[in-house]
C-alpha cells in the first residue's frame, strides 16, 4: 500500500444521510475479480442516467468537482453491506478523505486498509466544512494526517482524532497480514490451548 | 468480575493483546463466497501466502448462481462475468485445499444458511465471512461479523482478525408475541427505534421473554439484520433450543463430545451483575405486523401507519432523505400503508429463506391464490431447505397459488443474477434491505416478513396478515 501523505485539494459537499455502499458501488459492478478499474462506477446510480450519459445534478458531475480528492458526507456514510469494492471505487476516483459525523463499522475499517482516511467530527464542524465545499475549487482544504489537523479554504484549522496504530499504518502503507504474522508464535500458542480446552472446534 | 456474553466469546478468543488495547482476535470459523473472495486469494497468490487452516473455512456460490435448474453446470451460467466469478472460486478452492459446496450439491445455498444447517456454527465460536449478514450466526451464540476482503485475506493467512472491542448493547424484548407477529417484525422494530446507525459501534445482545420463545430459525432472523441497525454483529445466549436445532447436524460434536460440548455451552451467557454500554427495553405485546414504506430499514412502520411527511422529521439530512425516498419510491406523504399497491413478491433470503419462513408463507397461501397483477417467487435458502419444504407439499402449495418455485441461492436479495426488478417495479420482499437499486435498477422494496409477503401477494397491496 502506498503510504498516506498530505492531501491537499477541492472537497465535494453530499449532505445526504445514510449514503450506503449500493449507493456508492452498485452491484452489478461487484461482478469483478480485480480490485482497480471501479472508479468509473462509484455512485453510479446517482452519476449516470439510464442511458449512461452524467447527471449533471450529481455533485463529482459538476465544474470544480472534477478533481475531487476530499468528500464531505452526511451521517452514516458507507452503510449496508462489507463490500470493500466501495473504499476500492472510492479510491479509484482519486479520493483520498472522506469526513463524516459517522461511519458504517466496516466500511471504516476497509478505508484504512485502502490508503482512505475516514475523519470523524462533531456536527458543528461538519457544518462548517460543508460551507466550505459549497465553494467548489475556489476553495481547497489541506488534510494533514501527521498533525491530525484539516485547513480550510481561509486558513481555519480543524483537529481531529485517529487511532494511533491506524494512523502509524496509513502514514508507513504497512502491511497488516505481514504485522500480523510476525506474532505467528502467539497464534500458534492459542491453538494448542484451545485444541484442549474446546476440542470439538 | 461479572461478564456480558460478548465479555466471554471474546476473552476466550484473544490470541494477543497489544499494548494500545488492539487485539488478534482468532476466528474459528470462515464462510467464503465468490463474490468478496477473489481479490483476497489473488493476494495470497501475489504474496506466496498460504491458508492457515483449510479445514476452519467453507465455501460456497450463492451471490451470483442461477435460479433456474443448474443444468450444465457451472459453465453454462450465462452471464459471462458471474461464470467467471463462480469458476474463479472453483479454482480458488481447489489450489487452497477449502472445502466446497459444488452448485449441484444438495448442501448448497445462501452461505448463511447452510452453515448452521451443517453445525458449522456452533456455540461460543468466532465465526467471520466476507458478507456482513454474518451476524446471523450470532443466533447461536457465536461472535460473528462480517469483514471486508483484506480481511477475509488476513484471515485465510493468519486464522486472526485485528480487532478492538466494541462496546456492547442489549436489547431486551420482554412478553410474548402477538398472533400473526414474527421474528422479523421484531428485528424491523428495533431498527425503527434505534436508526440505521444507531448500533454503530455496538455488539448487541438479544434478551427478554420473546426472544427466549423463538425458534432457531426465528432468532437467525432477529440477529440478521443487527447490521441493518448499524450493529456489525448480534448475540443470543444459547439454550436448550439451541442445543435441540444442533444435535445431529453433520459437524456438530457427537457422543461424549456433545457433553462436553454442551457443558461449557451452558456457560455462555450474560452474567446477572454485567454491565452494558447501552441498555435498550421492548414491550412485544404492544408490535404489530411492519412493513418499510422507504429506502432505508429504518423507515418501518406498523402496517397500520401512514407515510410520513419530510417535514415530520426535525433534522435537514432526514428530511432530504426522506423527500428523495418519496421521490424514488413513488409515494404520497400521508398515504395508508396498506394502499400501497405491488407488482412483485419474494420469499427467501437468508434473513427468511428457511424452513420456517416457507411455512409462514405457505400457511397463508393455502387454497389462496396470487393476486393477476403479482408476479411472485420463492427461493428456498439451501437445497437442504428445498428438499424439506418438497418433503413436506409446500412447494405444491406456493405453486397452487401461483408462486414460481426456484432453486437456492441470493437471488433477488440483490439482484446480482437474472432474478431482478424491472425500473419502476414494487416489490414486497422478505429480505433485509430496501436500498435503492438494490433488487434491481429503479426496482422499489418493501421489507416484510415471509406471512406478511404472502398476504400482499392474494391482496395485490400491502396487508395486514391479521386480516386474512
Ligand atoms: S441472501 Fe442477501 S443478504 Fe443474505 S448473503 Fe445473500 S445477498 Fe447477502
Amino acid at each position: 500500500m502506498d503510504k498516506f501523505e498530505t492531501v491537499e485539494g477541492v472537497a465535494a459537499p453530499m449532505p445526504l444521510i445514510n449514503i450506503d455502499t449500493d449507493m456508492i458501488i452498485p452491484k452489478q459492478f461487484l461482478k469483478t475479480i480485480k480490485r482497480s478499474g471501479l472508479g468509473v462506477h462509484a455512485f453510479a446510480e446517482m452519476r449516470y442516467h439510464e442511458d449512461g450519459t452524467e447527471n449533471p445534478d450529481f455533485i463529482l458531475n459538476q465544474a470544480g468537482y472534477r478533481n475531487t480528492k476530499i468528500i464531505v458526507a452526511g451521517d452514516n456514510f458507507g452503510c449496508g453491506s462489507s463490500r470493500e469494492h466501495a473504499p476500492w471505487a472510492i479510491g479509484d476516483l482519486g479520493i483520498k478523505v472522506i469526513i463524516s459525523t459517522s461511519f458504517a463499522d466496516i466500511f471504516y475499517g476497509n478505508c484504512f486498509k485502502n490508503g482512505i482516511l475516514p475523519i470523524k467530527l462533531p456536527q458543528d464542524k461538519i457544518d462548517l466544512l460543508m460551507d466550505d465545499a459549497r465553494r467548489g475549487a475556489n476553495a481547497t482544504m489541506t488534510v494533514d494526517l501527521v498533525n491530525q489537523e484539516i485547513k480550510g479554504p481561509d486558513g481555519g484549522v480543524i483537529k481531529f482524532e485517529i487511532d494511533a496504530f491506524k494512523k502509524h499504518c496509513l502514514l508507513e502503507g504497512l502491511d497488516d497480514i505481514g504485522l500480523t504474522m510476525e506474532k505467528e508464535k502467539s497464534i500458534d500458542n492459542f491453538e494448542q490451548k484451545m485444541a484442549e480446552a474446546t476440542p470439538w472446534i | 468480575m461479572a461478564k456480558t456474553l460478548y465479555d466471554k466469546i471474546w476473552d476466550a478468543h484473544i490470541a494477543h493483546e497489544a499494548d494500545d488495547g488492539t487485539c488478534l482476535l482468532y476466528i474459528d470459523r470462515h464462510m467464503v463466497h465468490e463474490v468478496t473472495s477473489p481479490q483476497a486469494f489473488e493476494g495470497l497468490r501475489n504474496s506466496g501466502r498460504k491458508v492457515r487452516a483449510p479445514e476452519k473455512v467453507l465455501a460456497v456460490a450463492d451471490h451470483n448462481v442461477p435460479t433456474s435448474p443448474m443444468i450444465g453446470g457451472v459453465a453454462a451460467i450465462k452471464n459471462n462475468e458471474s461464470r467467471i466469478q463462480v469458476q474463479a472460486l472453483e479454482k480458488n478452492v481447489k489450489e487452497f485445499g477449502i472445502e466446497y459446496f459444488d452448485t449441484n450439491d444438495i448442501r448448497r445455498g445462501v452461505v448463511h444458511i447452510i452453515g448452521p444447517e451443517q453445525g458449522f456454527t456452533l456455540p461460543g465460536m468466532t465465526i467471520v465471512c466476507g458478507d456482513s449478514h454474518t451476524a446471523t450466526h450470532g443466533a447461536f451464540g457465536a461472535l460473528a461479523h462480517g469483514i471486508g476482503t483484506s480481511e477475509v485475506e488476513h484471515v485465510l493467512a493468519t486464522q486472526t482478525l485485528i480487532q478492538s472491542k466494541s462496546k456492547n448493547m442489549r436489547v431486551t424484548i420482554n412478553g410474548s408475541l402477538p398472533n400473526g407477529v414474527t421474528a422479523k417484525d421484531i428485528t424491523m422494530a428495533i431498527i425503527g427505534k434505534t436508526g440505521t446507525a444507531g448500533g454503530t459501534g455496538y455488539v448487541l445482545e438479544y434478551a427478554g421473554q420473546a426472544i427466549r420463545e423463538l425458534s432457531m430459525e426465528g432468532r437467525m432472523t432477529v440477529c440478521n439484520m443487527a447490521i441493518e441497525g448499524g450493529a456489525r454483529a448480534g448475540l443470543i445466549a444459547p439454550d436448550e433450543t439451541t442445543f435441540a436445532y444442533l444435535k445431529g447436524k453433520p459437524r456438530a460434536p457427537k457422543g461424549e463430545m456433545w457433553d462436553q460440548a454442551v457443558e461449557n455451552w451452558k456457560t455462555l451467557f450474560t452474567d446477572d451483575d454485567a454491565k452494558f454500554d447501552l441498555e435498550i427495553e421492548m414491550d412485544a405485546t404492544e408490535l404489530i405486523p411492519n412493513a418499510t414504506w422507504g429506502t432505508s430499514p429504518q423507515d418501518v412502520l406498523p402496517i397500520d401507519g401512514t407515510v410520513p411527511f419530510p417535514t415530520d422529521f426535525e433534522d435537514e439530512g432526514r428530511q432530504q432523505a426522506t423527500q428523495r425516498a418519496l421521490d424514488y419510491m413513488g409515494l404520497e406523504a400521508g398515504m395508508k400503508l396498506t394502499d400501497i399497491k405491488i407488482d412483485r413478491v419474494f420469499v427467501g433470503s437468508c434473513t427468511n429463506g428457511r424452513i420456517e419462513d416457507l411455512r409462514a408463507a405457505a400457511a397463508i397461501l393455502k387454497g389462496r391464490k396470487v393476486a393477476d397483477t403479482v408476479d411472485a417467487m420463492v427461493v428456498p435458502g439451501s437445497g437442504l431447505v428445498k428438499m424439506l419444504a418438497e418433503e413436506e407439499g409446500l412447494d405444491i402449495i406456493f405453486k397452487d397459488a401461483g408462486f414460481d418455485w426456484r432453486e437456492p441461492g441470493c437471488s433477488m436479495c440483490l439482484a446480482m443474477n437474472d432474478d431482478q426488478l424491472k425500473p419502476g417495479e414494487r416489490c414486497a420482499s422478505t429480505s433485509n434491505r430496501n436500498f435503492e437499486g438494490r433488487q434491481g435498477f429503479k426496482g422499489r422494496t418493501h421489507l416484510v416478513s415471509p406471512a406478511m409477503a404472502a398476504a400482499a401477494a392474494i391482496k395485490g397491496h400491502l396487508t395486514d396478515v391479521r386480516d386474512i
